[in-house]
């Protein structure tokens, strides 16, 4: 628990620092018609780099040494993090190559979970994969008229 | 006059359509409150993008009626599963869940219900009566009152929030810091951008909620391997009649939970603490107070009715002053804005329809709400038993559906992730997540409200003392940011001992 305060607060001040480099750049002092774009973010920046120093030196002097996150608990995190990611590369991967939509991606993605973490019955994964994007299709493109990413699949049923 | 307004806004929610909506909207706001990972604010969130083609009085109807149905949703988790949905149904567990366990599910639920309607309707009427003349009021602000409310808001979380003051305070700077991104527009510069194209849009506050109270909780929560086991419902009409009989011998802790909740809930984050005092005042003034935490149905009343009362006072200064109250009231301010309705003051002048509208489907919709949870608990508990496996991935893709849905864009799907892993770091460390959310909303508001005060005064602070209002707004500010460093020392001057650990950490 103290190493992960410690590191947090350390990219807290990090942070602080990047934004008074900008904030100097845009300037924080006072200009024709004002303050400077700089200065609402400098000053803040500026705060969060003294509290950030704070809570070190409170980890430092009364933080717990329990750990942060055990390996085995820290193991069901991971299997939600990662096909989560996955599922965005499906729906769009950055960079130019095309995706699959979000409708397609989801159904694998539901379907992999269900399958993977609650070793469900083949046949309600099949359905549920199937149902669960089409009535999300339903109520998004065709009911509310809220367009989400699109792939070939959409691209070929005619939408 | 206020009679007047509020027949008008009757007129508005009576309509067939607009009653359809908060059926709707109680709806999904009860499964929302029931699914883990998924409360109020986020799932208002999630839902704001459905609202863009909806007239703004309907829009706002579904939204209100969402937070309603969340509200609800949270006492059946924390009653049959011991899961407090939200942190202010946390009280409602001590004795709600001992009372499921002893078979008497039905009764605790009726009594939450109840107790969550009576208080919403308490600060209903109240709202009815003060907004008018709270906008009345802070129609007469300028700039420096506007920014002196924006820093007591900030400063509540710091002094009352209850949490590590030095967390608070970053959280607030990291929310700001957050939406100074982007574009500048006074000035037109690009800050914060380093040359990249798509930090130019800065960051939306619906995707940070999604990320950082969806994910976020997710993810705790598969950490803390959460089993739903939860007991019957037990609910017919012979329970809630029955139940209704014994209610009216506790008037008193509905009378003082009211006021607690309201008192307390029109400051941000109020609801929890209300709820926690209302708890505490009703075992201090009972007379079997060793029956609390065992199935004391009082226990449940008390903390019930003042997490409503507060919920509902939230929207007070969102619609009056253009402060909101809380994250979910934060995210509707938001929806104002899209809509293009001005949030504060002049709402009451110019869009007379709107806020009346929005008062009186506060009664319908919680009138409403209570029908509907009393009927269909036994439906709402049995979303709880889909398998973990299955419920998971479902919300995981409604709250990517919500963030793609804000922009069109599927950056902000990657930011929910980023945001998202940050909410569990966060709320594992203590950090609050709900001031962040409020100073990313209000971030570009304080900006421009600082910023017009100090071309007002030529660039000095004092502007911000010597007004009167504001002078008075700021100093009680300031005396919430310095609470927590004087109350170590007040209590040693009274000798009372300290708190035994400083940081409140695991």
């Amino acid at each position: 628990m103290r190493v992960a305060d410690l590191v947090t607060a350390g990219l807290l001040m990090l942070l602080g620092g990047v934004v008074i480099y900008d904030a100097a750049r845009l300037g924080i002092g006072w200009g024709i018609e004002g303050p400077r774009s700089g200065f609402f973010p400098f000053w803040l920046a500026a705060l969060l780099v003294v509290i950030g120093a704070a809570v070190c030196v409170q980890a430092l002097l009364w933080g717990s040494r329990h750990p942060f996150v055990t390996r085995e608990r820290f193991l069901p995190v991971l299997k939600v993090l990662v096909p989560l990611a996955g599922f965005i590369v499906l729906t769009d991967p950055p960079g130019p190559w095309p995706g699959l939509g979000l409708y397609v991606a989801a159904g694998i993605y539901l379907g992999f979970y269900m399958r993977w973490v609650g070793r469900h019955d083949w046949r309600a994964v099949v359905a549920l994969s199937i149902a669960v994007p089409v009535i999300t299709f339903l109520i998004f493109e065709t009911w509310f008229l809220v367009p989400m990413p699109k792939g070939p699949v959409e691209t070929w049923l005619g939408y | 006059m206020g009679i007047d307004n509020l027949l008008l806004g009757f007129q508005v929610a009576f309509t067939p359509f607009n009653l359809f909506i908060a059926v709707i909207g109680i709806l999904l706001g009860t499964i929302i409150g029931v699914l883990p990972g998924l409360g109020g604010a986020n799932g208002v969130a999630i839902l704001l993008p459905l609202t863009f083609t909806m007239p703004p009085t309907s829009a706002i109807i579904l939204l209100t009626s969402i937070y309603w149905g969340a509200l609800f949703g949270g006492a059946i988790t924390s009653i049959l599963f011991n899961i407090p949905g939200e942190p202010w149904s946390v009280a409602t567990t001590f004795d709600g869940y001992p009372m499921a366990k002893q078979g008497q599910s039905g009764q605790a639920l009726t009594a939450a219900f109840t107790s969550s309607f009576v208080g919403a309707f308490f600060s209903i009427v109240l709202i009815t009566f003060f907004a008018p003349l709270l906008a009345e009021v802070a129609l007469k602000f300028g700039p420096p009152e506007f920014f002196a409310i924006q820093f007591l808001t900030f400063s509540s979380f710091v002094g009352l929030g209850g949490g590590n003051p030095l967390k608070s305070l970053a959280s607030i700077l990291i929310g700001f810091i957050l939406s100074t991104v982007g574009l500048d527009i006074v000035t037109g510069q690009l800050r914060l951008t380093f040359g990249f194209t798509d930090l130019m849009k800065g960051f939306d506050f619906i995707v940070a909620v999604i990320g950082l109270f969806g994910i976020g909780e997710i993810l705790l929560s598969v950490e803390e391997g959460l089993q739903f086991q939860g007991a019957k419902t037990g609910m017919n009409m012979r329970v809630v009649l029955d139940t209704w009989k014994i209610l009216p011998r506790y008037y008193r802790t509905f009378v003082r939970g009211a006021f607690i909740g309201f008192w307390m809930g029109f400051k941000p984050g109020g609801a929890t603490p209300a709820s926690f005092m209302s708890y505490a005042f009703a075992k201090r003034f009972s007379k079997h107070p060793e029956r609390f935490g065992k199935g004391e149905i009082e226990g449940i009343v008390a903390p019930e009715t003042a997490a409503h009362a507060a919920g509902v006072a939230a929207i007070l200064p969102m619609i009056t002053l253009g402060i909101p109250g809380s994250p979910t009231a934060a995210v509707m301010l938001g929806g104002l804005i899209i809509w293009g309705l001005q949030p504060g003051p002049m709402l009451f002048v110019d869009n007379p329809d709107f806020v009346w509208g929005l008062i009186a489907s506060m009664y319908t919709g919680n009138v409403i709400g209570v029908i509907m949870v009393l009927l269909f608990v036994p439906f709402f508990a049995s979303i709880l038993r889909i398998p973990f496996a299955i419920l998971t991935p479902l919300i995981i893709v409604i709250c990517a559906v919500g963030s793609y849905a804000v922009h069109n864009s599927m950056i902000d799907i990657w930011y929910m992730l980023i945001f998202g892993v940050l909410g569990y770091v966060f709320k594992k460390l203590d950090y609050p997540l709900a001031p962040l959310v409020l100073a990313l909303v209000l971030g570009d508001l304080s900006e421009n409200a600082l910023r017009q005060s100090l071309i007002m005064s030529q660039g000095s602070l004092a502007i911000f003392f010597t007004r009167p209002i504001a002078g008075a707004i700021t100093a009680v500010a300031i005396f919430f940011f310095v609470l927590p460093i004087i109350t170590p020392w007040w209590r040693r001057l009274k000798g009372s001992p300290a708190p035994a650990s400083q940081t409140p950490l695991h």
